[in-house]
């Protein structure tokens, strides 16, 4: 493989606590504790903890939704979290974001093709409406959806649709790099499948790769080419996703692991 | 869009009721000289509180009833029998200019100089009460639509801004809605009266209510838009505008915004009642329009005299029921325009 397309370095990111009259400073939530991460082009990097170790953060930090504590983000050699304003906006178009609650994640004001056609204003205003239009039909169908949705609001949609539709709307930049937030995780298990498969069919159609964030190892073993263990902010192991699943070397990995429900 | 809104509010029954009303009451409003018979200030001295005239069909016309005056004292009419004028159909009358602009005398129905046509009686100075009630209606309808424009302006921009920036303009801008909903409306109401009346001149009372209302009004809208940005601005569907690089301002307005419409119309709907019931308490209380121009609660304000609830001068209290129909219908047309925004309501079929 080649040099790693994102490379996260000793990234701390800690909220302070403030009580009293004076708002003082009384303590610190560590949500991020000198973690250190690398992911290849065109590979999937799990991340995998329970709520509140810290896995959402990481992801946030990544998209600049979140400034860190110290450390850094490389993404293709480039430091991502000293910039600012436009100076982002290139990255914008190559990192993206799937998120969790397919019911929040889409303006429930607007059309389907109003949401999907506003990345391409903002990273290819010169193209016409026309092709606008047809480039909306052409992404619902990459993630199986009838083109004619364009026309409908995000309410006459299933968890699922949505789902695929929030997807469409990640890979409307032609993004190298997607991080899909727990994409599944508000999904009912046949639709999980579903949209876990629709994922790697297109990393593969479209040379992508993934920050895969979950909680549930079952789905991440299923996806990862390696995975991270974070517990509390810390990085407590990092390995291949079959090295991880039979010889987990942290108890709290064997702990994750053994939660999984199985049918003996 | 705004004709899908209005096409889904006109199929709903209370939706269509209320705008139907609405749309009669804003026309009756802007064609007030046209379809009175006379002028507002037009007095007649020996006729002050004359009953509703009847209207009867004689030899082939409509024609209006004519009365005798039988106890000045108690302001005794009786009908003359067999005695009547016949209306005469677009005439010409007191010269007047529709809309403020175009210089017209030609009118709906009216009656010849020397016989009064009352449809709805005449008060203390002999002066057609339904005349007066059209004429008011412009100016007791448009006090809230302006209001309330105002209102939702100031309350969307303040509440908007103050919630999506945070920080000091955050703070800045609660404190100044708390300050403001601190103070008892009605000292505050007076107050801004005494204080802003020496700057408006006296034919320009109208405006002056208006902005003492929206002054009072808007704080409550922004801090409920302020509180819907706050929520909605951590909502996953805001993140992603972010993520894919959106500016702020579009954000603001393309995402936040429009989220908050659906309350802020309901909100001003329901809210155009209050600055006609605004106007009304205070040109009853003699501190809004002045005489001789007329508006609803100028004309219930001369209606407290003990002398007509003694004597049941019942027609003098119409504006009273305008007044209770108007806000009836906005408070309907509010609620069927709730359901109608909002995308998840619409009704099934295109």
């Amino acid at each position: 493989m080649s040099s790693p397309l994102l490379e996260v370095r000793h990234l701390s990111v800690h909220f302070p606590l403030r009580s009293g009259l004076l708002q003082r400073q009384t303590g610190v939530v560590k949500a991020l504790d000198n973690v250190s991460l690398t992911v290849e082009k065109g590979s999937t990097l799990g991340l995998v903890g329970e709520s509140g170790s810290g896995k959402t953060t990481l992801g946030r930090v990544i998209v600049r939704l979140v400034n860190p504590t110290s450390g850094s983000v490389h993404y293709a050699g480039q430091e991502l979290t000293s910039l600012h304003g436009s100076e982002l906006r290139p990255f914008r178009k190559k990192i993206q974001m799937v998120f969790q609650d397919p019911y929040n994640s889409l303006n429930p004001r607007l059309r389907i093709g109003t949401i999907l056609a506003e990345p391409l204003e903002i990273h290819f205003p010169s193209i016409s409406t026309a092709d606008r239009t047809e480039r909306v039909a052409e992404l619902l169908q990459l993630v199986g959806l009838d083109p004619t949705f364009a026309r409908r609001f995000p309410h006459e949609f299933s968890g699922g649709q949505r789902q695929r539709i929030g997807i469409a709307r990640a890979l409307a930049v032609e993004p190298e790099f997607i991080i899909c937030d727990e994409p599944v995780s508000a999904l009912d298990v046949s639709v999980q499948a579903q949209i876990v498969n629709l994922l790697m069919d297109l990393q593969e159609k479209l040379n992508l790769t993934y920050l895969f964030i979950a909680h549930d190892l079952a789905v991440v073993e299923h996806v990862s080419d390696q995975i991270a263990v974070l517990e509390h902010g810390k990085l407590v192991e990092e390995g291949s996703s079959e090295q991880i699943t039979t010889h987990p070397s942290h108890p709290y990995t064997q702990r994750l692991l053994a939660s999984i429900p199985s049918l003996d | 869009m705004v004709a899908d809104i209005l096409r889904s509010l006109l199929r709903r029954p209370a939706g269509l009721i209320s705008a139907t009303l609405l749309v009669l009451l804003y026309g009756m409003a802007l064609f007030a000289p046209f379809l009175s018979p006379t002028t507002p200030s037009a007095q007649n001295l020996d006729r002050t509180y004359h009953p509703p005239t009847a209207l009867v069909w004689q030899d082939g016309h409509l024609s209006v009833q004519l009365y005798q005056l039988v106890d000045p004292s108690t302001a005794a009419y009786q009908p003359l029998p067999e005695r009547s004028v016949p209306l005469r159909w677009f005439s010409e009358g007191p010269s007047y200019k529709l809309f403020g602009l175009f210089p017209a005398h030609r009118h709906l129905f009216t009656v010849p100089d020397s016989h009064p046509i009352y449809l709805l009686g005449s008060d203390a100075t002999g002066r057609d009460v339904f005349t007066r009630l059209l004429y008011g209606a412009g100016i007791s309808l448009s006090i809230g639509l302006i209001g309330v424009f105002l209102t939702s302006l100031l309350g969307l921009t303040i509440g908007g801004l103050a919630g999506y920036l945070g920080g000091w303009p955050d703070s800045l801008a609660m404190r100044l809605t708390e300050f403001l909903m601190a103070v008892p409306g009605l000292y505050l109401l007076l107050a801004l009266r005494a204080a802003l009346s020496s700057r408006f001149p006296s034919d320009a009372t109208f405006l002056l209510i208006v902005v003492i209302l929206s002054a009072l009004g808007w704080a409550g809208t922004a801090r409920v838009v302020r509180g819907l940005v706050l929520s909605l601005r951590e909502r996953p569907f805001i993140l992603a505008a972010n993520i894919i690089g959106q500016r702020p301002w579009t954000i603001l307005f393309r995402h936040l915004l429009p989220n908050t419409f659906s309350y802020l119309i309901v909100a001003a709907t329901l809210s155009v009642p209050g600055y006609i019931l605004g106007e009304a308490a205070l040109s009853f209380l003699g501190l809004g329009i002045q005489e001789p121009a007329s508006s609803w609660g100028l004309m219930l304000g001369q209606a407290q005299d003990i002398k007509i609830f003694m004597l049941n001068f019942w027609w003098l209290l119409t504006p009273g029921a305008a007044i209770i129909l108007t806000v009836i219908a906005f408070n309907l047309l509010g609620d069927a325009l709730r359901d109608a925004v909002d995308p998840r309501f619409r009704l099934p079929g295109k």
